[in-house]
């Protein structure tokens, strides 16, 4: 998105509204593979201190300094290391990665071939979300045209299609999928740097981490570090949906407040006012009004007892029922565990019946602490990320809402908060639009 | 709880250093790498867990283990980690200290609320369950749960129960997918047997089954073996997933609620089907067997035995089991003519004293394979002493020509434990006539660990890659049967600095020609070490007792006269016959053919014989001319129509003794309940005594010190490759036969086991494509073998495997849908001759 405010810094989605964005014609047209060649040119270990100098960290939640994750890889043995890029985005209200990779998936390319040199891999991968057909295609087609055009030399770039599991979103249980096994997490350690796909050293990194190095490349570190915070630096993409007048990809440096992305946005929907906003996906413990100014970085969001995560800014207005919202994160956390362990399994099982129950209003007297001990259960007890993303929404739903909970003991969501009046083009009638 | 003994460090290599941590305010030392959950062990701290299981891998995934851990940061401060950790998967590091249930109230509550999720979909069926009262949920449910639930949701539930195999039964709804079933057949058995399918709380452990994974009309495809219950994972190994599951999840089809576990009495004992002498727990209630477990002895079988040792124990008290001694009334008893009947033991033991001692010198014995130690010593002074002979052989299969008695006289009697499972591990293995899936489960596994671990490799000299090597990664040394001693002359070299070479030979390359000879040429050529492994439980004692014709305890030979001197003297007796005696071929000829006067006989199976039609001859022909049988068994036998005097003995579970392991290791085992029956040492005790010839004065024969005299020699040129025999030329439309014994095949040791059956492979023959298509029968369904005496039909499997050579399995006890018996017997034709086979 172009936009010519100054607080906007589009640098991956600088090209989206370039005719036919996603073709190698109009990538090269705006330097696209000059990074490359200018990569080729530098040493590896130079370019592994690029990133490391750049202070990037990566884009796909955690927040792991980039740089230091490559130099974890042991030195070559001779057999072979694997660059794995992360393009399984289903993370509900997360949607950078994908329109991304449909109107410019060229710049993806690039970083992998660019990170592939500076890592010593000749084949990597990309682990992509398998419903979103047209951006697989986009992207066999983008590797296509590079290798033909030559720009990948001897470089194998696999595109793979997952098969629609949230936990493949995972580094390892993504491993274990792509290898042609059940997608669940490894034990760890061994980290994927020391034994990763098929055992050997591999790096997997996000989508938007690898798309950021070929302008990093041609910045410069010192210039992805001038933008963002100093422990939080560089550009991001910032998704705005929900109850906003002009929702979308903004990208922008970290530490950029919700105020100013709503500014941006043209505000809440009209006539409406901001009750509570996730600042990345639906797994971050989810704010308020009262956090609209707290700087959207690592440090800040945590600061504000959430996470930076995917920076997927959900915007919920005051019609919308926190328990109705948080039922339905539960059922997608159920429905996605992937039954590994026990707490995320058996936990998320339970949750869903006990939200249930409360949205329809027949709550019972022992069902907020059960609720709070379910998620104090869950949280940190799981083997992987998942579960704690499941108990998040639980605790913090409680925590800035707990009153809504409690009338689930006798009101039905539904008539605190008639759902027609949440959806974007609200009526009078009763009648939810499909 | 199951399997929460401490690790089994058997075959312990370089030492370990030790890292210094604190569980519980203790400080406790234990080896690098050791797991947190091991190290609380040691020191006598429980850590309640599910999926956790000393010989798997660890996986992490029941998450009731979790204690608090603090850890030295770089400058030495002890930080504590931000989560509880699970210990099962967590390393000792040097400085940690780490706060179990006992001290941190934050691993407390950890484990109760994992216990409690554990038990939201856990039906409260306890008092029907099998594990009800020795089930880990339930006394850690206890021990970590809440005393009421505060569930008040809808359960997950199933139908049930799922039929893994005939054996083994899934109750879903019991299960808390800890992943032990899942994880012992991938890491230890090797078979596709079950796995995880679907996810989060509709995960479930199972097999293929197309209703549960809403496939429809797909077969599985894989390297899955097919059962003769038409099932396709198939699986020796399955029984220890239900001993290892801690839940009710798994139960044995054959012992579902039948017993409650606090009604059984458990002894420990020794499995009596294989030489593996593997550790087993019997549980019994009221004079009845009702189960069998793997006991655990690091040093044997770990804490797995194969589903052979685990479910076939009906046949000790089978409906044939003979109670009281019989002889055969002459006339005289009305209709009764040439009757067995019951008697007295004292009426018997006189009739078989008298029948014998009428025919000293002119008797012979065949004592089979099955017993004790103390049963074989028995057996051979009872020969040498009251039978005043040396025709005696243990034997009752082929094994060729003399040079199998020198070879194990001069390389294995009295050579006490050259070979153990722990050397196994990590060893070059050369496997010669031998399946170990098959024939000695036991060993299968321990080779299969150390394949795993990148320790131990396994060549194997055969006519195919059996599943079971293919399981062990073993490069196949092809050889149809006959030139094994060839393909042994060519193998270079075994063994290395690191990873010590071992033949492992079978008891069926003792009937390929020059096979043992060529085997022990290898060993001596590469410097690896050879070891005898064979079928039986009782073999290697057997050997040892010197039931052989040249042979004396201790592997004496019968033609040194200070050998004789020395056991003479052990059995009190003036001495021992010195004649070599006659083998299993020259004794039944000789009482074919009016040479002998009888036999005396026990254990031995006349269809397991070379050649049981000829066998059965010989007894009639004994019968026919005034001679005598008499039989010491278990069990009512083919033997039995032909027997004089029946005197019956202990199956295992009821009396005591030792066995030896094909590594020569001493497997002592106490009886299981008292009964009156008497083992064979003490039946041969008995007509001895009333023979006045006893050989000791508690009647128990003795085995003198070891000897260091002169062994048996072996020709080391026999069968060498310069003399080689050419094999016969194939004419058209015929191949050479190779065969050998399944694990779970027709033998009466499985008798009166219908779910075990279930899970025996189905019974196939085997032909390369290129004999396949040179015999005409490519894309045929079915082949018939014929051989001099019979014919049999399969259904036919084309594979990979050496050219010009058909195999069938010996003795399946399933028969298809072909002939009526698929007894190799039938043919009239052994491993290594010539059979037809056509469409």
């Amino acid at each position: 998105m172009t936009n010519s405010h100054s607080t906007l810094t589009p640098v991956l989605t600088d090209i989206w509204d370039a005719p036919r964005s996603w073709t190698l014609a109009t990538y090269r047209d705006h330097r696209g593979y000059e990074a490359l060649a200018k990569a080729r040119d530098t040493a590896q270990a130079d370019l592994v201190e690029l990133v490391k100098g750049s202070g990037l960290r990566g884009r796909g939640g955690a927040g792991f300094p980039t740089g230091l994750k490559w130099s974890f890889l042991p030195a070559p043995d001779g057999g072979p290391r694997y660059l794995v890029v992360n393009a399984d985005e289903s993370e509900p209200g997360t949607c950078k990665d994908v329109p991304l990779m449909m109107a410019n998936p060229h710049v993806l390319v690039e970083g992998v071939a660019i990170t592939s040199y500076a890592i010593g891999c000749d084949h990597a991968f990309i682990y992509l979300r398998g419903e979103v057909v047209h951006v697989y295609r986009r992207l066999l087609a983008a590797v296509r045209e590079a290798k033909e055009a030559g720009l990948l030399g001897d470089l194998e770039i696999t595109v793979h299609a997952g098969a629609g599991a949230y936990i493949c979103g995972e580094e390892t249980a993504l491993l274990d999928s792509l290898e042609g096994r059940r997608g669940q997490p490894r034990l760890k350690p061994p980290f994927p740097a020391v034994a990763g796909l098929y055992a050997r050293p591999t790096v997997v990194n996000n989508v938007e981490t690898i798309a950021s190095i070929p302008a990093m490349v041609l910045g410069g570190s010192e210039w992805f570090a001038g933008l963002g915070t100093p422990k939080s630096a560089g550009h991001g993409i910032f998704s705005l949906s929900g109850h906003v007048t002009r929702p979308g990809q903004y990208e922008a440096p970290l530490g950029i407040t919700l105020r100013q992305l709503l500014e941006l946005a043209g505000g809440v929907r009209a006539g409406h006012r901001l009750k509570f906003w996730t600042p990345g996906g639906s797994s971050t413990p989810l704010l308020t009004q009262e956090h609209l100014d707290v700087p959207l970085d690592y440090e800040g969001v945590a600061g504000a007892g959430s996470m930076l995560g995917t920076r997927a800014l959900q915007i919920f207005d005051e019609t919308v029922s926190v328990v109705r919202a948080v039922s339905r994160w539960i059922d997608f956390y159920k429905h996605e565990s992937c039954g590994k362990c026990t707490p995320c399994r058996e936990g998320t099982f339970w949750l869903q019946q006990i939200m249930h129950r409360l949205e329809e209003g027949r709550g019972t007297a022992d069902d907020l602490q059960s609720l709070s001990d379910i998620a104090g259960n869950i949280l940190g007890r799981s083997f992987c990320a998942l579960g704690d993303a499941a108990a998040t929404p639980i605790q913090s739903g409680l925590t800035y809402f707990r009153d809504e909970f409690e009338a689930g003991c006798h009101t039905p969501a539904r008539e605190l908060f008639p759902p027609h009046r949440s959806v974007l083009h609200a009526t009078d009638s009763e009648e939810v639009p499909a | 709880m199951t399997a929460t003994q401490p690790d089994s460090r058997a075959g312990e290599r370089t030492p370990v250093p030790l890292v210094e941590v604190t569980i519980d305010g203790v400080v406790t030392e234990v080896p690098k790498g050791t797991l947190v959950i091991r190290a609380a062990e040691d020191i006598g701290i429980a850590i309640p867990r599910f999926c956790d299981h000393p010989l798997l891998k660890p996986a992490g995934a029941c998450r009731q283990c979790l204690v608090d851990v603090a850890m030295p940061d770089r400058e030495g401060n002890v930080r504590p980690m931000p989560k509880p950790q699970a210990s099962c998967t967590l390393e000792v590091t040097p400085g940690m200290v780490v706060s179990t249930q006992l001290t941190s109230e934050t691993a407390d509550a950890a484990q109760r609320g994992v216990m409690e999720f554990l038990l939201i979909n856990h039906p409260l069926d306890c008092p029907i369950c099998d594990k009800g009262g020795e089930c880990p949920l339930q006394n850690q449910a206890m021990s970590h749960g809440r005393g009421t639930t505060r569930f008040v949701d809808v359960k997950r539930t199933f139908p049930k129960p799922l039929s893994i195999s005939t054996q083994v039964l899934l109750d879903r709804e019991r299960c808390i997918l800890c992943q032990r079933c899942t994880r012992f057949s991938d890491e230890i058995a090797g078979d596709p047997f079950i796995d995880l399918q679907m996810r989060g709380a509709r995960q479930q452990i199972g097999t293929f089954d197309e209703t549960v994974l809403g496939f429809e009309g797909q077969a599985p495809v894989g390297d899955a073996q097919i059962d003769v219950s038409g099932r396709p994972f198939a699986s020796y190994f399955s029984g220890n997933t239900i001993q290892i599951c801690p839940v009710g999840a798994l139960t044995s089809a054959a012992y579902r609620f039948r017993a409650r576990p606090f009604d059984l009495v458990s002894a420990p004992a020794v499995a009596e089907h294989d030489a593996c002498g593997a550790d087993i727990r019997v549980d019994h209630r009221r004079g009845v067997v009702l189960r069998r477990l793997a006991g655990n002895d690091p040093a044997v079988n770990e804490e797995w035995i194969s589903d052979k040792d685990r479910f076939a124990f009906h046949w000790q008290s089978a409906a044939d089991r003979l109670v009281a001694p019989l002889v055969r009334e002459h006339g005289g008893r009305g209709d009764t003519d040439d009757a067995l009947v019951e008697t007295s033991w004292a009426d018997a033991l006189d009739v078989a004293a008298t029948l014998i001692a009428e025919r000293r010198g002119r008797l012979a014995a065949l004592p089979g394979g099955r017993g004790t130690l103390e049963d074989a010593l028995a057996w051979s002074a009872f020969t040498r002493v009251v039978l005043g002979t040396n025709d005696v052989d243990f034997r009752s299969r082929a094994y060729g020509d003399a040079a199998e008695e020198q070879v194990l006289g001069s390389h294995v009697a009295g050579s006490g434990i050259a070979v153990t499972y722990a050397d196994l591990e990590g060893a070059d293995v050369l496997l010669a006539g031998l399946e170990p899936e098959e024939e000695a489960a036991t060993i299968f596994l321990r080779l299969r660990k150390g394949v795993l671990a990148g320790r131990a490799s396994v060549r194997t000299v055969a006519p195919l890659l059996s599943g079971g090597a293919s399981k062990l990664r073993a490069d196949l040394l092809t050889a149809a049967p006959g030139t094994e001693a060839e393909v042994l002359d060519a193998v270079a070299e075994l063994g290395s600095a690191d990873r010590p070479g071992v033949v492992l030979v079978g008891e069926r390359l003792a009937a390929a020609p020059g096979g043992l000879a060529a085997a022990v040429r290898l060993a001596e050529r590469t410097g690896a070490r050879l070891a005898w492994v064979p079928r039986r439980a009782g073999d290697r004692a057997a050997l040892e007792a010197g039931l052989l014709p040249r042979l004396l305890p201790g592997g004496r030979p019968v033609d040194d006269a200070a050998a004789r001197a020395e056991v003479a003297a052990a059995w009190g007796a003036d001495e021992l016959p010195a004649q070599p005696g006659r083998d299993l071929t020259g004794i039944l000829a000789a009482l074919a053919a009016g040479e002998l006067d009888g036999v005396v006989i026990g254990g031995v199976d006349l269809d397991d014989l070379p050649d049981p039609v000829a066998a059965r001859a010989a007894l009639a022909a004994v019968r026919a001319a005034g001679g005598v049988v008499v039989q010491l068994e278990v069990r009512t036998s083919c033997v039995t129509p032909y027997a004089d005097v029946v005197l019956p003995v202990a199956p295992p579970s009821e009396k005591s003794g030792t066995y030896l392991t094909w590594e020569g290791r001493p497997r002592p085992f106490a009886e299981v309940f008292a009964t009156s029956a008497m083992s064979d040492a003490a039946v041969l005790g008995l007509v001895a005594a009333e023979l006045g010839l006893g050989w000791a004065d508690d009647g128990a024969a003795k085995a003198p010190a070891a000897w260091t005299g002169a062994r048996l020699t072996v020709d080391a040129t026999r069968g060498a490759a310069a003399d080689a025999v050419e094999p016969p030329a194939l004419g058209a439309g015929q191949a050479v036969l190779a065969t050998w014994k399944l694990l779970l095949d027709g033998g009466r040791g499985q008798d009166e086991e219908p779910h075990l059956a279930g899970t025996a492979r189905r019974a196939v023959a085997q032909l390369s494509p290129a004999t396949a298509a040179a015999l005409g029968v490519t894309g045929a369904e079915r082949v018939t073998v014929r051989g001099p005496r019979g014919e049999l039909t399969y259904p036919l499997v084309v594979a990979p495997m050496a050219d010009g050579v058909v195999w069938v399995p010996t003795r399946p006890r399933s028969t298809g849908a072909g002939s009526d018996t698929l007894d190799v017997a039938t043919l009239g034709a052994r491993a290594g001759e010539i059979v037809e086979v056509r469409a």
